[in-house]
């Protein structure tokens, strides 16, 4: 395997509405940050490729526009995953071991705001089976902290720390979009919103796009300040929700294991659901000196398509500010955890 | 650096307007244990899956490789999910290879399909989108003025795109999977049928079809120890460009020269039409076959219509073009690249039927998308490189 | 249990999403100059190339374009098609006449429609000119421009067209 590096990464101030650029505007300043900030000239970028999802943005071929924002003449090599930036990200990191290229751009985009996010996510499930029965994403996620709740007594309260922790550090986060002081006892006494989730348990909806740019080794340019994949890995469970045991992420710790997740400062895990992260922090054996979400994670913004690749970039920003050596990230896809990546990265 | 990568299972489905016979589950495992039964193989050898469809809005599920998963075999593997508009099958059997080439599997199983009867197509595809011009000639329509202007620069004879549907059309008859067959075809049925987009007409045009490719790439222990010949992967390639900017070129695209131009670099060809045996590529109405034979080098600019029109590109001529009967005679949009790729592999292999060309041991698949923007091309040959 | 149940083949599963499209920028101004029967344009600083309707970036250069300029509505029809099939939502009669037109003042053909000649007698090259909705129908959409007619000028040399040629 080749040693491949992360050189930058950018991203838009995350917010519940993007209403000052388009899309392909957001694209292009992401994109523009992440080349200027890699030292590397723009036409050396030898291959791209973006995550983004057509029912987000309420068209097809919506990737086909973001092109507009790259600049892409002479014509680029380019792919495009309909998936998490993140996955964008492993297609970039997968060409680069081909030695087909050296350098990559990842990145992802996404507008929650022009639809109604939770109905969108519906449109998600099997479609003879689930789909038509009406759930929608978060109480698929009610489902799932259910039966996390009636296992080994565990509490609403655990759930009702991760959001305090998660808004408290976003604090620290001038892109994260919602932050605050709260407190345990004051969130657990207002209403639920659909039981056992409370409004705190769930993430907002975020408008926002990012950019990275990653290099092997004998690419990185000199004066960069690379942080280095150690280890990456994607794995799939079954969609059924009734079909796999939703209190554990059996995904989470295969990739987490192939990836190599031991010996960790910081942990960036993409659970946009609070009872998520604990049982991400389970399945991945973190204990309580690993640091989780110093961004505050996808409860403090959690745009579409974009989180994922997003916790690439807040592990990599605490590398580089010197409060980490050596850092977890990890995205997710599809209901109550289906999908997972795991990536390992640390400093030079 | 990259490893060797070899195509050792295919399969594909009946092509269909509608199979309501099957859900979209049963479609993409229809071509997938084709593949699996080709190549020997069962599930559980398989590493990682890669599945690519056109757009979500055609069948009305949000990323619909999710649901899939559990009648792919997926779980517990890697999982990726590839949408790059028209050119996605081409590209999706790309990132299947690059898995491999990569040394990080050994067994990758793609598989793209698109089943349009369960959603409604042209809806999806002419939603009108506020602020933006609107739509005042369909899908057809965006592609009718490149192909006038093509035939303007190249003064090719008005017949040539009824001599290209015809070869197709009777390649079709030898393809036992193809969508469209018309038992009785000839060169006045063709003539007659109707003008739908002046000068595309009616059985100059593709169908839009329900249907599934599949194929199993592997490395190169596996694809020695398999009993049917494997079809090397010589080169891949894939370039993008923006779909409209002041002097771009639509109808000689440079992001399909350039794509051309890197794949033959890296296959070692420097004259495509002697090197290469045979090519399948992406030609949903008639004209554009000629188009690309340009786009692609095997022939001058402006004289790709002459190699229609000597009878080249026919099954049996020194360049045949869609053996399988193209996209013309088949069309499930987010399978179509991917077939166009499997066909190239089945020829060398040696494995393509009544439509196999003679001695075929290096062949060309191609795939384009969006407005002429997106270009996925691979070639494929009987011996390793 | 006399009555017989028939095999499921299909279901159906309406659905429905709601999308709020908001107008942003470059598209907001083209809207509001639109709606008062003007066309404008931008220009990119890198490739000078003049973009209608503009998208507030050129797609070739990947920069943005904050200068604008003010497009005629006339041009010159670079290529075109006959369409004679019927589409689900267009509701035109058949055959009619889509063309791509080049503005004058601006560098990227518009896709639209002619009419007032017979659709057989549109010629690449030919010279059109924008016929407007009635005054009081102007809303901020690019529907204010009904179709494109034939001008009385002669057809510009297809070495002139330049890079649409």
């Amino acid at each position: 395997m080749r040693d491949v590096a992360i050189l930058s990464f950018a991203q838009t101030p995350y917010k519940r509405r993007e209403s000052e650029r388009t899309e392909v505007q957001m694209v292009l300043s992401v994109v523009t940050d992440a080349v200027e900030k890699s030292g590397l000239p723009k036409s050396d970028i030898g291959f791209t490729c973006s995550g983004s999802s057509d029912y987000l943005a309420g068209q097809s071929f919506a990737f086909v526009g973001a092109i507009d924002g790259l600049g892409a003449w002479p014509p680029i090599a380019e792919s495009h995953v309909e998936m998490d930036g993140a996955w964008a990200l492993y297609e970039a990191w997968i060409k680069i071991q081909t030695g087909m290229c050296n350098t990559a751009l990842a990145f992802s985009f996404g507008r929650a705001s022009m639809g109604s996010l939770p109905e969108t996510l519906n449109m998600q499930l099997d479609p003879y089976t689930l789909g038509p029965l009406g759930i929608d994403s978060i109480s698929m996620a009610a489902l799932q902290a259910r039966a996390w709740l009636d296992q080994d007594n565990h509490t609403e309260r655990q759930m009702a720390e991760v959001a305090v922790r998660s808004r408290k550090n976003a604090l620290n986060n001038p892109d994260a979009q919602l932050k605050g002081d709260f407190e345990v006892e004051k969130l657990l006494s207002e209403p639920y919103l659909i039981e056992p989730l409370h409004k705190h348990d769930c993430p907002p909806i975020t408008d926002g796009a990012n950019a990275v740019v990653i290099a092997a080794a004998d690419a990185v340019p000199s004066g960069a300040n690379p942080v280095w994949i150690r280890g990456i890995d994607h794995r799939i469970e079954p969609h059924q929700p009734g079909f796999r045991d939703l209190t554990q992420s059996p995904s989470t710790k295969l990739a987490g294991e192939k990836a190599g997740a031991t010996r960790l400062d910081i942990a960036e895990l993409h659970a946009p659901f609070t009872h998520q992260e604990l049982i991400l922090r389970d399945a991945l054996g973190l204990d309580d000196d690993v640091r989780i979400n110093p961004s505050g994670g996808a409860l403090a913004a959690n745009p579409m398509m974009v989180a994922g690749l997003t916790r690439m970039g807040e592990a990599c920003r605490e590398i580089w500010a010197g409060r980490a050596k050596r850092a977890l990230a990890h995205a997710t896809s599809g209901h109550c955890l289906q999908q997972n990546l795991v990536c390992v990265l640390e400093g030079d | 650096m990259a490893e060797r990568c070899a195509v050792i299972g295919v399969g594909q489905t009946r092509h269909e307007s509608k199979r309501i016979d099957v859900s979209q589950v049963g479609l993409v495992r229809e071509a997938a244990l084709r593949a699996l039964e080709d190549a020997e193989l069962s599930w559980t050898d398989i590493d990682a899956v890669v599945i690519g469809k056109a757009p979500d809005l055609f069948e009305g599920v949000m990323m619909p490789e999710l649901f899939l998963a559990d009648a792919l075999g997926c779980s517990g593997k890697p999982m990726l999910r590839v949408h790059t508009a028209g050119s996605v099958g081409g590209s999706t059997a790309i990132v299947a290879a690059s898995l491999v080439e990569a040394g990080v599997h050994e067994r990758v199983l793609t598989v793209s399909y698109e089943k349009q009867s369960e959603s409604n197509a042209m809806w999806a595809l002419t939603i009108r989108m506020p602020f933006q011009q609107g739509i005042v000639a369909g899908a057809g329509g965006f592609f009718a003025p490149l192909i006038r202007s093509y035939m303007r620069r190249s003064k090719a004879p008005e017949d040539t795109g009824i001599r290209v549907a015809l070869k197709d059309r009777l390649n079709a008859l030898k393809n036992p999977y193809a969508h469209l067959k018309f038992p009785d075809v000839d060169f006045d049925q063709i003539a007659s049928s109707p003008m739908l987009w002046d000068p595309i007409r009616y059985l100059e045009t593709c169908p839009s079809s329900d249907g599934a490719c599949a194929m199993v790439l592997s490395s190169e222990k596996p694809a020695k120890q398999a009993s049917k010949t494997p079809a090397w992967v010589h080169a891949t390639s894939m370039r993008t460009e923006p779909t409209m900017f002041a002097g771009r070129d639509q109808v000689n695209p440079q992001a399909g020269k350039d794509a051309a131009k890197d794949l033959y670099a890296k296959a070692g060809i420097t004259d495509p039409r002697k090197q290469i045996d045979c090519a399948e590529i992406y030609v949903p109405f008639s004209w554009f076959e000629p188009m690309w034979l340009e786009n692609l080098g095997f022939a001058p600019e402006g004289e790709g219509w002459k190699m229609t029109y000597e009878g080249a590109t026919a099954l049996d001529g020194d360049m045949p073009i869609n053996m399988s009967g193209g996209v013309l005679s088949s069309n499930p949009i987010g399978a179509s690249g991917m077939l166009r790729f499997a066909e190239a592999a089945n020829q060398v292999r040696g494995e393509a039927g009544e439509h196999q060309v003679d001695g075929a041991k290096v062949a060309l698949g191609h795939a384009y998308g969006g407005g002429s923007q997106y270009f996925s091309m691979w070639i494929v040959g009987a011996e390793p490189r | 249990m006399s009555e017989e149940k028939s095999e499921v083949k299909a279901i159906v599963t309406p659905t429905k999403l709601v999308y709020q499209f908001s107008a942003i920028g470059s598209h907001a101004e083209f809207l509001k100059a639109i709606s008062e029967g003007k066309l404008v344009g931008e220009r990119c600083p890198s490739c000078k190339k003049v973009y209608c309707p503009p998208r507030g970036i050129c797609p070739r250069c990947g920069v943005e374009t904050p200068e604008k300029v003010d497009i005629d509505d006339k041009g010159t029809v670079t290529t075109y098609c006959i369409v004679r099939v019927p589409s689900e939502n267009i509701d035109l009669k058949l055959p009619y006449c889509a063309a791509n037109i080049l503005l004058d003042r601006s560098d990227m053909p518009i896709m639209a429609l002619i009419q007032e000649c017979p659709a057989e007698d549109v010629r690449i090259g030919m010279r059109v000119e924008a016929i407007w909705a009635p005054e009081e129908d102007w809303g901020p959409t690019m529907e204010n421009i009904r179709y494109f007619r034939p001008i009385d000028e002669p057809d510009v040399p297809t070495e002139e067209m330049g890079d649409w040629y």
